[in-house]
């Protein structure tokens, strides 16, 4: 085998285990990290909330760092060897050296033993962040949701109803509760980083933790037909004071609309 | 006239049937392609702009996705590249059942026009080419008509698999090992592998649709105590694996067209093979939950899939590797072939890659259902396998017509083609990021993306003219092109020993091939 041929590889076996290694150090970190931050997080009276926001922004600008290393690197060698391989007089022949078993088996396994190392290790970061998205903090609000073609219906604790728009005190977790009375519908908050299919026949959730008074869009992601586009709420963030102030009246109308109808009976 | 009709109808030789799939397949490219252009003129600017009724832009958007993969994508990969390739490539006669390859192209032609029939319906249907219940049981539009569709191209693919596993396992020429095949050979038969395991749960799905809606069956409706996720785990059962049905052949072809316009052997072999190719055989059928991260599955499901997902990159970065591996050492022209097959190197990268935080279950519970999916599997799926089938069609055509295309032309419309098709898709993603959801007529809600939508609708204008630029130039070389010659690209192959094009039975004598017998065997070092 040509000397060149095996410098090369002998350079781009070392590349790929030292990556190999870095990638199974961090799995093997990631795990480590797992074990120590969750007992301490249980021994505290109240459970440390978890910012999903802030985990999603997080983990999303690591693994795009990594695809991009990964993109860059096949992209950079791919333009060389087409820049330094091109054909010079038309009767040139490739010259591709004849690997031997060990080469050809190390130019499968390390790959794997590289590929896999970066999926374990995302799908561990992967799987935390999911653990945080699906378990509902115990001290919340939970609202009961109704989608159908094409309105989002919200019913708070004290049977309160809102259509379109979903009020929520800042600094406090909210659960929804969601089912559909038509079609499969999506609630999506994108400035939450959550969404979650509605459907007949089945109850899900999703739960995000307001913090700031303001407003947000919500919209459907699930195609429900002639108006999907335009099935939009507004997720509006009170001040906690202000929320109460508007719960309250809210629910003494109801109170008083019940009398009335029960009255009038 | 008649005569030529006539022999063309009731051919049974594979590379008419071929060419048959290709007049097909590129009809269905180019009205669903024309259901793109309308769907971009409508997003062209915030609100109601060419139509103020979003049903009918929802009809654009079904026809377009299902046409263009199951009457496109599908069987332009496994009707027109394998049948017109695979027996060249294995040094056979014909097919193993050369009438059945007639059916599945009636079939298939069926099919097509069934779903034109879409633009004459008075209710046409707008179920998206996945026709999820409920809405595909409650809506106004003729939702037969997807059901009908889906199996007839459903039962030409079915005969296509018996046909070409059949073909491949026992019609290769005397002395032609399985470690002789070309890759392109082997991506077929790994492709109709999946079809014939995943095509019947398709029928099935769409099938109970079918009697839900017009037969009071109830098998979706969970008031009569059916359940609506039933029929989205049946259809990604069978409509991921599609996904590798059109990857592999995709892949494989670019394979082939790298090696010769490199002159080169595939880097190891048999990585690509059994690692690469075999590796998305095992997988294929345990990812489709991440279809469905934000359906409420049960949460060990959801996390166990986001690791096959995960994994769904080795076998593919396999490829990667051998891919530009063959690149090593080679011997490099970029003749348009070659340029559209590189090309997917570079689509892939960014779609395939883009696929990772989609299979962390956490990242998509944003991403899911956003603009960001479209972006994603048009890199990855759509604009990288028409690129591939595009290559395999400019790489056949002095094949095919005995005549060449014009290079000059194929080149410019590459280039146009390339710029528009990145100037769409890469902004789309990015208006996912943004918080738009895919399949809106209307985002006058997100006023940030309006700029990237004018982006979007720039560079879908461009993918219209260069593909048809190379239109034109495959009619004017049908007709006008310079005599290509028997081998124009001094291809090793089997295919390119014969004459272009070859005459009824392939080849004058079958081939004898020994055991050192390569379809790369290029350079002096073997």
């Amino acid at each position: 085998m040509a000397e060149p041929m095996k410098r090369w590889l002998r350079w781009a076996g070392m590349v790929l285990m030292l990556t190999a290694l870095s990638g199974g150090m961090a799995l093997a970190q990631s795990r480590v990290e797992t074990q120590r931050v969750l007992p301490g997080e249980w021994q505290v009276e109240e459970r440390v909330i978890p910012d999903n926001v802030s985990g999603w922004d997080h983990l999303w600008e690591e693994i795009l760092i990594d695809i991009t290393v990964i993109g860059v690197i096949f992209a950079l060698v791919t333009f060389w060897f087409l820049f330094r391989y091109r054909r010079r007089d038309p009767d040139q022949e490739g010259a591709m050296p004849k690997l031997s078993v060990g080469q050809a088996v190390g130019w499968a396994v390390i790959p794997v033993f590289v590929f896999m190392a970066d999926d374990f290790y995302l799908a561990a970061q992967g799987w935390q962040l999911w653990n945080d998205y699906r378990s509902v903090p115990e001290d919340r609000l939970e609202i009961r949701l109704e989608s159908a073609m094409w309105t989002w219906d919200y019913t708070y604790p004290n049977g309160v109803k809102t259509f379109n728009e979903l009020r929520v005190p800042a600094g406090k977790p909210v659960l929804l509760r969601m089912t559909s009375r038509d079609t499969i519908h999506s609630h999506w908050i994108p400035d939450y980083r959550v969404k979650e299919d509605s459907m007949p026949g089945r109850i899900t959730y999703i739960w995000f933790m307001p913090k700031v008074p303001g407003e947000h869009v919500v919209t459907c992601a699930e195609y429900c037909g002639h108006l999907h586009s335009r099935m939009k709420g507004k997720l509006i963030v009170m001040a906690p004071e202000a929320f109460e102030a508007w719960y309250e009246a809210e629910g003494a109308k109801l109170q008083q609309a019940k009398l009335e109808t029960t009255g009038g009976a | 006239m008649a005569g030529v009709l006539r022999e063309w109808l009731f051919t049974t030789d594979h590379k008419k049937v071929g060419i048959l799939y290709l007049i097909g397949s590129v009809a269905a490219f180019a009205v669903a392609g024309i259901m793109a252009l309308l769907m971009r003129a409508e997003l062209s600017a915030p609100g109601p702009t060419i139509t103020a009724n979003p049903s009918q832009y929802n009809v654009w958007l079904y026809f377009h996705g299902a046409a263009m993969i199951l009457g496109f994508q599908i069987p332009a990969l496994t009707g027109f590249l394998a049948n017109y390739l695979v027996p060249l490539q294995i040094g056979a006669k014909d097919v193993a059942f050369p009438r059945l390859n007639a059916l599945s192209v009636w079939l298939f032609f069926a099919g097509i026009i069934l779903a034109l029939l879409t633009f004459v319906l008075p209710d046409p249907p707008d179920v998206m080419w996945t026709g999820y219940p409920p809405y595909s049981e409650i809506t106004q539009g003729n939702t037969a008509f997807y059901s009908f569709t889906v199996l007839l191209l459903g039962f030409a693919s079915i005969l296509g698999g018996v046909n070409f596993l059949t073909t491949i396992a026992f019609m290769r020429a005397p002395g032609m090992g399985w470690n002789q095949l070309n890759i392109f050979t082997w991506s077929v038969f790994a492709a109709f592998i999946l079809q014939l395991i995943f095509v019947p749960v398709l029928g099935t799905a769409v099938t109970m649709i079918m009697f839900d809606k017009y037969l009071g069956t109830n098998f979706f409706d969970p008031t009569q105590g059916g359940d609506v996720l039933i029929y989205q785990n049946l259809f990604w059962f069978y409509s991921h694996p599609a996904v590798y049905v059109i990857f592999l052949p995709f892949i494989g072809i670019v394979f082939d067209i790298v090696a010769t316009f490199a002159r080169n052997r595939i880097f190891n072999y048999k990585m690509v093979v059994y690692g690469g190719i075999g590796g998305i055989l095992l997988l294929a059928g345990e990812v489709w939950i991440h279809h469905l991260y934000v359906t409420g599955m049960p949460d060990w499901l959801r996390v166990g899939q986001m690791v096959t997902t995960l994994m769904i990159s080795v076998p593919v970065g396999l490829m990667f590797i051998g891919l530009v591996g063959t690149l090593y050492k080679g011997s490099i022209t970029f003749n348009t072939p070659m340029l559209y097959a590189l090309s997917v190197i570079f689509l892939m990268l960014i779609g395939g890659l883009t696929g990772i935080p989609l299979a962390v279950a956490s990242i998509d519970i944003n991403l899911s259902d956003s603009y960001f999916i479209p972006g994603h599997f048009h890199y990855v799926m759509a604009v990288a396998g028409t690129f591939a089938i595009f290559g395999g069609i400019y790489y056949l055509f002095p094949k095919m017509t005995g005549r060449m295309y014009n290079e000059k032309l194929g080149k410019t419309s590459f280039w146009i083609t390339f710029v528009g098709v990145n100037l769409v898709f890469f902004p789309m993603m990015m208006a996912g990021l943004e918080g738009m959801p895919r399949r809106y007529w209307d985002y006058s809600q997100f006023p940030q993306v309006e700029g990237l939508h004018h982006l979007m609708t720039a560079g879908a204008v461009l993918v219209a003219i260069g593909f048809f630029l190379a239109l034109v130039n495959w009619i004017q070389a049908l007709f006008k092109g310079q005599p290509a010659g028997n081998n124009p690209w001094g291809s090793r192959s089997l295919e390119w020993t014969t004459a272009s094009p070859p005459q009824h039975g392939n080849f004058p004598e079958i081939p004898m091939l020994s055991k050192d017998w390569s379809p790369y065997a290029y350079g002096s070092s073997q």
